[in-house]
């Protein structure tokens, strides 16, 4: 185990030592390990690295630290920036959680039900991965979180960087449970007044978070950017807009018949449905 | 008796109500804490995983990844030649009988031609290293034929048998009154519950170390130490006496500890390597290899006069077993017998079966049984109270059961059966506030504080459940108890093998021996099978059967201390009385200390507790099965969001028939537990397997309650009544909540969404209104 105190040190021993694994809150690493699924033969900590463990602003964007823990997101002045990605960290798990738990290793563990994913891609955040020789190269969350792009060996996620968009923004998670658990589906949405635009993700769903793009831009024309409104029925419209794109109905058969969704899925495309219009319609209030 | 049991309960009051500066409080109806309380906050309390031996080694068992298969071969060759592996054995290392079980001998200590359930051991390993023993398992080659396995239980019938023993583990047709009698209303039902694992906090661990006489002893969390050591010895074909288990410290058990698959290779690992062998089992192990409750279907009509009197019950309760007959002989008996619940039904034909499935195997965990057709019978008295417009409690009331009615086994209800106080106990408490009579910040509104629940969206509904079990072990078991009390020095000793495994009984042993001997200082020794054997920990049998005994045992030392004094006076030893230390005459001539008069003193007495035997069910399901019963009410508040069908249970309120109050503390703690548990059975807890095999055994995709998910608990009433036959006349307190909380809060579910509610645990499609 190595500890090293710069992100680029964290790469040169990442590089010397291929086999090594990073690790950072260690929540999802370390219960591999525990299992028995996982024996790395080294570990790179990046617990010491200071320079990833806050933020900082650059032109109209934050550029946050990979090492940023859940508990620390969870607080009123990270929300006051981006409360949507604030609300997902308070939703990430219990408190000893979220106390050792960082932005970088929910979207290096890349769970379908990580509660961080929807609300990076639905603000279209870019990830800045430092590589080897102090390199920098930025990669859309998206296309890591579908495989377009891959982390190279000796690569590490160094920041996120998302957009100030100084406008209301909802995080929504539908659990089995009133106490912590996993998402049975989640809704980030975002709104974007410079552009009159909403943008929605929908996370657990889906190996990876899902954009309703036509969904978002109908809606968008819908509402009154002036009052910040809309009207009920378009809410309701959305909801079942936004469902029914991730969820499309089955094609019909060749004797023209269309399958049913089985029971479960109709319940979960009900509930994404619900989850997009309560988001929108807080995002409105 | 009655001046000795007013004096306590004055006293609980005393200590109650007292500032700090009373002493702690003693004897029976006080509050006593828990002695090991502090170690176990602080952590230092020693668990079987915290043992250590000098030069052990450490245990891996080999589990089957098919629910059901045939095994052509296994080669453990590669795995003998790692080094540092110090012994592999397979089924032919067996030197005894092959085959254990609780109710029956079904179950084979490993595997030898087939595999009946996923997780099944089949080879043990011991290494100088954990890692090495797995590695070590993972390395034995075993070659399969895979079956199709038979998860189904209504197929279980048709097909093929699974067991040479036939795929029925029971049947018991009950025949009560008369068949011919029809209801003016008739509701019928069909219900399904789920499958609940006991999820202890601490998973199974255990040391076993050999003897020089060719024994061994097992340091583990066993909740039943003398059977266990009864298989361990039969299995290595040892005689009992060189075969020892040692309870350690249990952590959690709400069903039977430990799962004898997993002490049965670690005793046989120690006895082929004469060293030191030590299991802890992963998470992973603990949900593969202990027993479960029993998945059950349920099908129901129920008749009633246009009064709401029920005049006939009809039903059908099908078990699934698993693999293994296990404990679901004695499920099945309590299913039948309790089918119509706590209710007055002059005629009841009840089918029952347990039968076996390659799903994982099911066996005791508190309630069993009972709580199944406690669902069932309830949400067909919703449906009954719906179709003739009564008030669900209401219903309730008019068909409650009471001391001297019969059950539909024919068995007379002798004990106190406060069905009817505990209902309207229960119905009258207020209610709690709504969300909107509340500051919007304190809502905690379904989904959780950062979940999605929209205050538009949610529904409120109040719904009851009235339940029952009985106390100890049913049909002809042999219930007795040994307890030794010995008092040297103004310090007693209490010697019995009951084990505390949470219920609380070394706290009471030690209340019983205060109370009786005016001693404060009271030890429990711990449990190994060295002692008499007091039984196993479950239907309430330490409160009643073991603290008869240790109660017997205090009195005869009571006896002997009283007894010199006594002649000393020229009376009677009955003249005399223990209060708070002193001994006193009725006449207050005599006046000393317990201390003074045990001086010099060592002082033992030793005594059994038998309750009155029971008979078996007979071929019509008839019989007097059950020593005695205890009764719960219980209103469940429920928020639910009908549009994404998540639930929270905002308030249970409880009252229950205990006999009588022992420890306050500790019995508010055992009834929050129960209906914490119970929660857990209505809306998360179902361990679900995909063609036998189980699919999450973690304890994420497992949810138990957390602090969020246990609601306010209100305990309104606890009704006193006495039942004479029990010692002291307590009932046991720990298993009757967790048989009705689900009820009541698939009950509430019910009220608050109008849909049927038919299933436990709720999913969350069953809780969701569409609009129409």
């Amino acid at each position: 185990m190595t500890l090293p105190t710069t992100l680029d040190e964290a790469v040169a021993a990442l590089t010397a030592m291929p086999a090594a694994v990073p690790v950072a809150g260690g929540t999802d690493l370390m219960a591999a390990v525990n299992s028995g699924q996982l024996r790395p033969a080294a570990l790179v900590g990046l617990g010491r690295i200071s320079e990833i463990r806050g933020w900082q602003y650059q032109d109209g964007h934050a550029l946050l630290g990979a090492g940023l823990t859940h508990a620390r997101m969870g607080r009123p002045d990270f929300a006051a920036l981006i409360p949507a990605l604030a609300a997902a960290a308070r939703a990430a798990g219990p408190p000893h959680i979220r106390n050792a738990g960082t932005l970088g290793g929910n979207i290096a563990t890349a769970a379908p039900t990580g509660d961080a994913l929807p609300v990076l891609a639905a603000l279209e955040a870019t990830l800045i991965v430092a590589g080897p020789g102090g390199a920098r190269r930025e990669i859309p969350v998206s296309h890591l979180l579908a495989g377009m792009e891959m982390l190279r060996a000796g690569e590490l996620i160094g920041y996120v960087r998302v957009p100030l968009l100084h406008a209301p923004q909802v995080f929504l998670k539908a659990t089995g449970r009133t106490g912590p658990g996993r998402a049975v589906a989640s809704v980030a949405l975002v709104l974007d007044p410079a552009r009159r635009g909403v943008r929605c993700a929908v996370g657990a769903i889906a190996p990876m978070p899902l954009r309703p793009l036509d969904a978002e831009h109908w809606v968008a024309q819908l509402i009154d950017w002036d009052h910040r409104a809309i009207v009920p029925e378009a809410l309701h419209a959305f909801g079942e807009y936004v469902a029914a794109a991730c969820i499309p109905d089955p094609a019909p058969a060749e004797d023209g018949s269309v399958p049913q969704l089985p029971p479960a899925v109709l319940h979960l495309r009900r509930t994404v449905a619900a989850l997009a219009r309560r988001a929108l319609g807080r995002a409105l209030s | 008796m009655s001046n000795e049991a007013a004096a306590p309960a004055q006293a609980a009051q005393s200590t109650d109500t007292a500032a700090a500066p009373e002493p702690l409080p003693h004897g029976l109806g006080a509050s006593l804490p828990a002695a090991d309380a502090r170690a176990k906050t602080e952590g230092t309390f020693p668990y079987a995983a915290d043992l250590w031996a000098e030069g052990l080694l450490w245990a891996a068992v080999l589990r089957s990844p098919h629910p059901r298969a045939r095994i052509l071969s296994i080669d453990t060759s590669h795995a003998r030649e790692m080094p540092g592996v110090h012994a592999v054995v397979t089924h032919e290392d067996v030197p005894g009988t092959p085959l254990f079980g609780r109710g029956r001998a079904d179950r084979p200590v490993f595997a030898s031609d087939v595999v009946r359930h996923h997780g099944e051991p089949i080879a043990a390993v011991a290494a100088d290293h954990p890692d090495t023993a797995r590695m070590a398992a993972a390395a034995v080659i075993v070659e399969y034929e895979v079956l199709d396995p038979v998860t189904d239980p209504e197929q279980a019938f048709e097909a093929e048998p699974l067991h040479p023993d036939g795929n029925l583990v029971r049947h018991i047709p009950l025949r009560h009154g008369d068949p011919s009698v029809v209801g003016d209303v008739v509701v019928e039902g069909l219900y399904r519950i789920g499958r609940q694992d006991p999820a202890p906090i601490g998973a199974e661990a255990g040391l076993a170390v050999p003897r020089p006489d060719g024994g061994v002893e097992l340091y583990t969390a066993s909740t039943d130490p003398h059977a266990d050591r009864d298989t361990l010895a039969a299995c290595y074909a040892l005689p009992p006496e060189r075969v020892k288990v040692v309870v350690t410290g249990v952590p959690g058990a709400t069903a039977d500890r430990e799962d004898r698959g997993f002490q049965l290779p670690l005793g046989l690992l120690a006895l082929k390597t004469g060293r030191p062998v030590k299991l802890t089992a992963t998470r992973e192990e603990s949900f593969l290899g202990h027993t479960h409750r029993h998945p059950t279907l349920l099908r129901y009509r129920h008749h009633a006069d246009a009064e709401g009197k029920l005049v006939k019950v009809e039903a059908q309760i099908l078990l699934d077993a698993g693999a293994y007959a296990d404990t679901s002989s004695d499920a099945l008996a309590a299913a039948v017998a309790f089918a119509c619940g706590p209710y007055v039904v002059p005629n009841a034909f009840i089918e029952g079966w347990a039968v076996r499935t390659n799903n994982p195997p099911s066996g005791h965990v508190r309630g069993e049984g009972a709580m199944q057709v406690c669902a069932a019978y309830e949400a067909q008295m919703d449906k009954l109270a719906k179709k003739l417009g009564l008030d669900p409690a209401e219903l309730r009331l008019r068909n409650a059961m009471a001391t001297g009615d019969v059950l539909p086994t024919g068995q007379t209800v002798t004990c106190p059966a406060p069905v009817a106080e505990l209902l309207q106990a229960v119905r009258d408490h207020p209610l709690p506030p709504l969300p909107k009579d509340t500051p919007e910040e304190e809502w905690l509104l379904p989904g959780g504080p950062e979940g999605a629940g929209e205050p538009g969206a949610v529904r409120r509904g109040v719904g009851y459940g009235l339940g029952m079990v009985h106390m100890l072990g049913a049909e002809g078991a042999d219930e007795v108890s040994t307890a030794t009390v010995r008092v040297q020095n103004g310090v007693a000793t209490v010697l019995c093998a009951a084990v505390e495994h949470g219920q609380g009984f070394a706290t009471l042993a030690r209340q019983i021996v205060q109370e009786t001997l005016g001693i404060d200082e009271v030890h429990v020794a711990p449990v190994d099978t060295d002692q008499p054997p007091a039984g196993a920990g479950c239907h309430g049998r330490h409160t009643w059967v073991s603290g008869g005994a240790v109660e017997r045992a205090a009195k005869m030392v009571r006896t002997q201390l009283l007894q010199p004094l006594a002649q000393k006076f020229g009376m009677s030893a009955e003249l005399l009385q223990i209060t708070d230390g002193k001994i006193t005459s009725y006449d207050g001539v005599l006046s000393t200390t317990v201390t003074e008069a045990m001086e010099g003193k060592e002082l033992w007495a030793t005594a059994q507790c038998r309750p009155h035997p029971t008979e078996p069910l007979n071929e019509a399901g008839q019989g007097d099965a059950f020593v005695g019963l205890a009764f719960c009410a219980v209103r469940a508040v429920v928020d639910v969001d009908i549009e994404v069908g998540s639930v929270r249970v905002v308030e249970l309120a409880v009252a229950q028939d205990v006999g009588r109050v022992l420890n306050p503390a500790q019995l508010a703690a055992r009834i929050e537990a129960g209906v914490t548990q119970g929660v857990g059975i209505a809306l998360t807890e179902n361990l679900r397997t995909a063609r036998g095999v189980i699919r999450h055994p973690d304890l994420t995709g497992y949810a138990l309650p957390t602090a969020l998910d246990a609601p306010d608990i209100q305990i309104v009433k606890l009704v006193e009544e006495r039942d004479v036959v029990a010692p002291f006349g307590a009932k046991s307190v720990s298993a009757v909540p967790v048989v009705t909380a689900p009820a009541a809060v698939a009950s509430a579910v019910r009220a608050a969404t109008g849909r049927p509610v038919n299933r436990l645990p709720i999913r969350p499609q069953a809780a969701v209104v569409t609009p129409q």
